[in-house]
């Protein structure tokens, strides 16, 4: 029993945030390993640390039972760690072949690179793990479960050992995964050890020797998948508590603020992004959607608010039908939308406060009147946001790029809220935002409840979800598959919802 | 307080700039045996002649209304390097268009106008088209035009077809334009100002108001400033970037008009080719801002008209060209480097914000 | 199994044997319209040789274009940094004679393309204003140090005095004896006899050595590991980076090569077409370089086809333009083929377009006798606009190319 890694105290604080403490984890040689843990768990700080690429405040590191310091990725290579990044750092135009040997090309005669040589390696690679590529493919033709491959296989070029592969399903359909851990199996087969980062339960489940359960920055648990189950780690993930539901003070009204009926989306090459949808957003009402990212939640927003029409189906927003009407109209109706990527979707980062407080709403009033911009308003009313969302800044003339994401947020929240909008649109509205921030904006939107807004809440936080949420829908690969009662739910059973599972 | 840092900082750059193309030229006339200063001093006593002046009014108002085309463009992240083809196509179409009607004043000119603007905003809308539908760059794009343009305007100018054999043969040009549509001039300082001046002092003011006061012109700085921002906002993104492309055009087709109208009332072949860099540089150097790009411009042409004199005195004229080049590259890494200082200032500035909210006992931050 | 079907349609079209087949088939095509329009110049030793001296400084401005853009900058500078190469190659070449004035060329363009470099890529400029803002100082500088060097040597302000030749070679006895068969007017035989007796006979020196540049470039761009990293530089600097791949340094370097190319090709025309520098000389052969690199898809083989073409055609034109009016039939045949191939895939549009090509030119061809100078002068640019808005999904430019990168940004 040796042990590829051992990983004891791991500590790393930044200023203000905890982000690794008393971490250990043990990982044998062979095996799959797999790190489990919400967003926020701290699992990618602990993995920038194994790679080098992030300095642990204290703890110890053992690589194959040698205690080791890592001081840079290229270190991690030295030691045969190797790192399979979520976002493939692959060139489109260039071969599976160059894109594997950019960096560690064999050469001959100093300036020519030995392509020979390398798709010799290569093969050998390819032929002992069983990965099913071919060099001389152009990158730009490959489906992203092959470019996958390509990245596993460009650190085995480079003579890995330990693998880590950082949610590697994410951005998989179910063939692709179950390929995906054939080749994991072969891998190990032939003694490599894997570190499989992941909130997926059932994949986990399937594919580990071995689970470490990470929760607010430290590991809770190390268990082995024979001996235990998806409920007990979702407990572990989540901690077991039930957040209190808030007492429904007002009752969700008649009205509906959005009637979605078996609306279907594809996207530009033709597949089908949505499926299926039947959803309903009473006035008064807040409707949690729950999901892994990278479900359909984007594609939904989208189909929404009207910037795609739907395939088949209808989608009527605020009253209005989006096959019609343009997104201006729609939002002009009283729809206020916090976008999931504040900085490319929700703020002009190069003006100052005040003009962002314009956007959005730069055709009605009061930030214009008819065709003019009404400054003075502008003004006055971002004074107003700052003060009562308590975003920190000298002024209302800063440029938004200078405000911390903490800050960007409040502002986006408190100018989506103006206005009282019938609907409000809420993607991760707490994400990266510190937990003073974090209440205050839950404040306002339970304010914007009881004033009659509905409220659609995207979001991958289960604690945000149970505390605001009136109902919650459920979306898995593109369609809703159950509607929960946070009162009568427990974070465990949504997260396994959330897997796909339909539970009693 | 704040309000001077400001200050100091938006003028910081072109004046390093400046500075910096003064003294690098100064070392070129060194080199080459003339006296940095007294070049200098020629440069200032000749332009501000007064009969030199006027020429350079005018010549401002042809670059400053370039300026203005480059600056509209700017706003929408783009580099309308076709002004030349745009601005020549147009006034040469204006020209032919005026040289065949005969209406009375109040309809000639404005017909003229009108027509310079809208093959401006024709021509350059191929670009803007391409830049939307297929995500070509409009500076490939624009550059290939202008020498299409280029090519169309010396074949159509032929006597053939739309142009009139002058006194010699070489002297190419569009029919005059009758009386009707003649702009007048002002007499002053001993020479003739155009008064087509007034429409550009117009579309200066007009720039200016729309840009930062409508929401039309909100919406075009939001496409440019962030496209996707923009688009969740509701504006049509791709089809502001192809309104401004033609706006753009459409300025740039107003550049000649001054000379067409007021001096030689048909077109030939030896109106100025290029007002693109130019028009590019005075929006770089007045940073967009109509009053900036009005003082660059006059600083331009006056550089421009001295530099004959310097010729006569033993200085080559080619060093106002590589001033101009200097001024431009100067100035745009100059505004690199400030952009980079105050954006690094706010950070602090909002770091103290949010530190000294927390020791008044603010709400608790972490 | 794994690629799709874009992949093996490609392998198709590009297969060796489809590809000798087509030029085959070209040949064919040019000299039936030769015989036909009896229009011989078309295929004659002089229009070739003509030809080759007019796409030199295109090709030498094509391959810089393409060395900037594969390491990820586009270079519109290429002009300024030709003249800059007219200017020293012409008065190195006087003072020193010809091949140290292209030498000097070449340097003069390469310090251009560092002046790009640091601008771009230290600085972090707009890369068009950089490239601008170069022409302009080029033109400049080129003028004052005519100004200061030329007047005293014999030149003025917008002539040099002239440099010597560098003389030419001839295939001994190959050349009159293809030359001869040229004149005989067989069908094929005499075009492909005539255009190989102009590439052998009178060919300057300078060509042969500047042309080398070519298959250099591209052994450097697929063999050697400079070439890969630059090519990676272009499509995705931050996983160049990631990997090990010094992107800065990578660019400077191109970048230099780039203007020293361009400069090579400036100190061509300025030595080896005129004999002195002119003002003007270069007349945005720079830009048509950036052109050739667009039709050429962004591969050395595609920007020698672009530069031959638009050398071809500039050449006609200044022999007798009869000869463009006879090429005229080239393009209707072309595009009436064109139209046709669509119809088996249904593609209306595709159709429609081919014979519509057609039909157009060949009412012009009928009714005009010649095609006008001014046309031919921006046939390059019109093509490349034509390109551009048709084709533009076929192309491939290096993905990043344009695209600001500061180390260690993510993307």
């Amino acid at each position: 029993m040796s042990l590829a890694i051992e990983l004891k105290g791991i500590e790393k604080n930044y200023p203000g945030v905890v982000a690794n403490h008393d971490v250990d984890i043990t990982v044998e040689k062979g095996n799959i390993h797999a790190i489990i843990g919400e967003n926020g768990a701290g699992k990618s700080t602990l993995m920038k640390i194994l790679y080098g690429m992030v300095k642990p405040d204290s703890g110890t590191i053992s690589i194959f039972e040698n205690p080791v310091t890592i001081k840079s990725p290229q270190d991690a290579i030295g030691l045969g760690i190797g790192m399979v990044h979520q976002h493939f750092m692959l060139a489109d135009n260039a071969t599976v072949l160059e894109n594997i040997v950019l960096g560690s090309e064999p050469m001959k005669a100093k300036v020519v690179v030995d392509y020979a040589k390398a798709r010799a390696h290569l093969q050998e690679i390819i032929k002992t793990y069983g990965l099913e590529i071919n060099p001389d493919d152009l990158v730009a033709d490959l489906g992203v479960g092959f470019r996958q491959r390509v990245e596993i296989a460009k650190v085995l070029f480079r003579g890995a050992k330990i693998l880590i592969l950082d949610e590697p399903t994410a951005v998989l359909v179910p063939q692709e995964v179950d390929e995906l851990f054939k080749n994991l199996k072969v891998l190990t087969a032939n003694g490599l050890t894997i570190i499989f980062i992941s909130h997926k339960l059932d994949e986990v489940m399937a594919i580990a020797d071995s689970i470490s359960v990470m929760r607010r920055g430290t590991t809770v648990a190390e268990l082995v998948p024979g001996k235990t189950n998806k409920k007990e780690l979702a407990e572990y993930m989540i901690g077991g508590e039930l957040p209190a539901p808030r007492p429904a003070t007002t009752k969700p009204r008649d009205e509906k603020v959005l009637v979605v009926k078996d609306a279907s989306l594809n996207d530009r090459t033709g597949r089908e992004t949505l499926h299926s949808i039947n959803l309903e957003i009473h006035a008064g009402e807040i409707l949690g959607l729950a999901g892994v990212e990278g479900n359909g939640q984007d594609a939904l927003i989208e189909m929404i608010m009207g910037l795609e029409k739907p395939t088949s189906g209808s989608v009527h927003t605020v009253g209005l039908d989006t096959n019609v009407s343009s997104l201006r109209q729609i939002r002009d109706h009283g729809v206020g939308y916090i976008p999931q990527d504040r900085q490319r979707d929700g703020l002009l980062m190069a003006a100052p406060l005040w003009e962002n407080r314009i956007l959005g709403h730069q055709e009605t009033k009061p930030m214009s009147n008819g065709p003019w911009i009404d400054k003075g308003a502008a003004k006055k009313d971002s004074e107003r946001i700052i003060e009562e969302f308590d975003v920190r800044t000298p002024s209302n003339n800063v440029m938004a790029s200078a405000l911390s994401g903490g800050n960007q947020q409040k502002f986006i929240v408190g100018r989506e809220m103006s206005g009282d909008p019938k609907m409000l649109i809420a993607a991760q509205p707490t994400r990266g935002v510190d937990v003073g921030a974090q209440a205050i904006i839950w404040d306002h939107i339970i304010e914007a409840r009881l004033k009659g807004t509905g409220v659609l809440l995207v979001s991958a936080d289960l604690d945000e979800l149970f505390k605001l949420s009136d109902r919650i829908a459920v979306i898995f690969r593109g369609t809703i598959v159950d509607y929960l009662d946070p009162r009568s739910t427990t974070p465990e059973q949504l997260g396994l919802a959330m897997t796909g599972e339909k539970i009693a | 307080m704040k309000k001077l840092n400001k200050l100091f900082w938006a003028l910081a750059a072109p004046v390093a700039a400046i500075l910096f193309t003064l003294i690098f030229v100064s070392i070129i006339l060194l080199i080459k045996g003339a006296n940095p200063l007294s070049t200098f001093q020629l440069i200032a006593s000749y332009g501000s002649q007064s009969d030199n002046i006027v020429a350079e009014l005018n010549q401002t108002v042809a670059y400053y209304l370039a300026g203005v085309a480059a600056a509209i463009g700017f706003k929408m992240l783009l580099f309308n390097i076709g002004i030349d083809g745009q601005y020549r196509l147009a006034i040469f179409i204006a020209a032919v268009v005026g040289g065949a009607t005969h209406l009375p004043s109040y309809l000639e000119v404005p017909l003229i106008i009108f027509t310079g603007m809208v093959v401006g905003a024709l021509w350059a809308s191929i670009s803007g088209y391409l830049k939307v539908k297929r995500n070509i760059s409009e500076v490939i794009s624009n550059i290939m035009l202008n020498t299409i343009a280029s090519g169309l305007i010396t074949y159509l100018l032929q006597p053939s077809r739309l142009g009139l054999k002058g006194k010699s043969s070489d002297n190419l040009s569009t029919p005059m334009i009758p009386n009707s549509g003649w702009m007048p001039t002002f007499h002053i300082f001993g020479g003739e100002l155009y008064s087509f001046g007034i429409v550009a002092i117009i579309v200066g003011v007009l720039y200016w108001i729309v840009l930062n006061k409508s929401v039309f012109g909100f919406n075009l700085r939001a496409t440019g400033m962030s496209f996707r921002a923009a688009r969740a906002s509701g504006v049509n993104a791709p089809r502001m970037v192809f309104i401004t492309m033609a706006i753009s055009g459409a300025i740039a087709g107003l550049t000649g008009m001054g000379e067409l109208l007021s001096h030689t009332h048909t077109y030939s072949l030896a109106f100025p080719t290029g007002y693109a860099l130019t028009g590019l540089a005075l929006a770089l150097l007045g940073r967009s801002n109509p009053i900036g790009i009005a003082v660059a411009a006059f600083f331009w042409s006056f550089l421009e008209q001295a530099a004959p004199a310097l010729d006569l005195n033993g200085v080559p004229k080619e060093i106002v060209m590589m001033m101009q080049g200097t001024i431009i590259l100067a100035t745009v890494t100059a505004y690199e480097i400030v952009k980079r200082i105050t954006r690094r200032q706010q950070q602090r500035l909002v770091g103290a914000a949010d530190a000294s909210r927390v020791e008044a006992g603010q709400k608790g931050d972490k | 199994m794994s690629t799709l079907k874009g992949n093996r349609l490609w392998k198709i079209i590009t297969s060796p044997s489809r590809m000798m087949l087509t030029v085959a088939a070209v040949i064919i095509l040019i000299s039936l319209v030769r015989q036909f329009t009896g229009v011989d110049d078309i295929t004659s030793p002089g229009a070739a040789g003509a030809t080759i001296r007019f796409t030199i400084p295109i090709l030498m401005a094509g391959l810089g274009g393409l060395w900037a853009e594969r390491s990820g900058v586009i270079n519109i500078g290429l002009e300024g940094m030709m003249i800059l190469g007219t200017w020293f190659g012409a008065w190195f070449g006087y003072l020193y004679g010809p091949w140290v004035g292209i030498l000097a060329g070449a340097i003069g363009g390469a310090i251009a393309g560092l002046l790009h470099a640091v601008l771009t890529v230290r600085v972090g400029i707009d890369q068009a204003v950089s490239g601008l803002a170069i022409n302009l100082l080029g033109a400049g500088t080129a003028r004052f140090l005519s100004g200061v060097f030329f007047i005293g040597a014999g030149g003025d302000v917008n002539i040099s005095p002239q440099v010597k030749s560098i003389g030419t070679f001839t295939v001994p006895g190959l050349s009159p004896f293809l030359t001869t068969l040229g004149q005989k007017h067989i069908l094929v035989l005499s075009d492909i006899s005539g255009v190989m007796a102009g590439l052998i006979t009178k060919i300057n020196w300078g060509s042969l050595v500047m042309i080398l540049a070519l298959p250099i470039t591209a052994w450097i761009l697929w063999k050697t590991r400079f070439g890969l990293r630059m090519r990676f530089c272009g499509e995705n600097p931050v996983a160049a980076e990631s990997l090990g791949v010094n992107v800065y340094r990578t660019r400077f370097i191109a970048l230099a090569v780039s203007g020293g190319l361009a400069g090579l090709g400036g100190a061509y025309i300025s030595i080896i077409s005129t004999g002195n520098y002119l003002e003007g000389q270069t007349a945005g052969r720079g830009y048509i370089g950036l052109a050739a690199v667009i039709f050429g898809n962004w591969t050395p083989a595609g920007v020698l086809g672009g530069s031959v073409l638009f050398g071809l055609t500039d050449a006609l034109r200044v022999r007798q333009s009869t000869s463009v009016h006879a090429l005229l039939l080239v393009v209707i045949v072309l595009a009436a083929l064109y139209g046709v191939t669509k119809v088996r895939k249904k593609d209306w549009k595709g159709f429609i377009t081919g014979i519509l090509i057609a039909v157009l030119v060949l009412a012009y061809y009928m009714i005009n006798k010649t095609v006008p100078d001014e046309f031919v002068t921006f046939f390059p640019n019109l093509t490349t606009i034509l390109v551009l808005a048709f084709l533009s999904q076929r192309l491939r430019p290096p993905a990043m190319a344009g695209a600001p990168y500061r180390k260690g940004e993510e993307g």
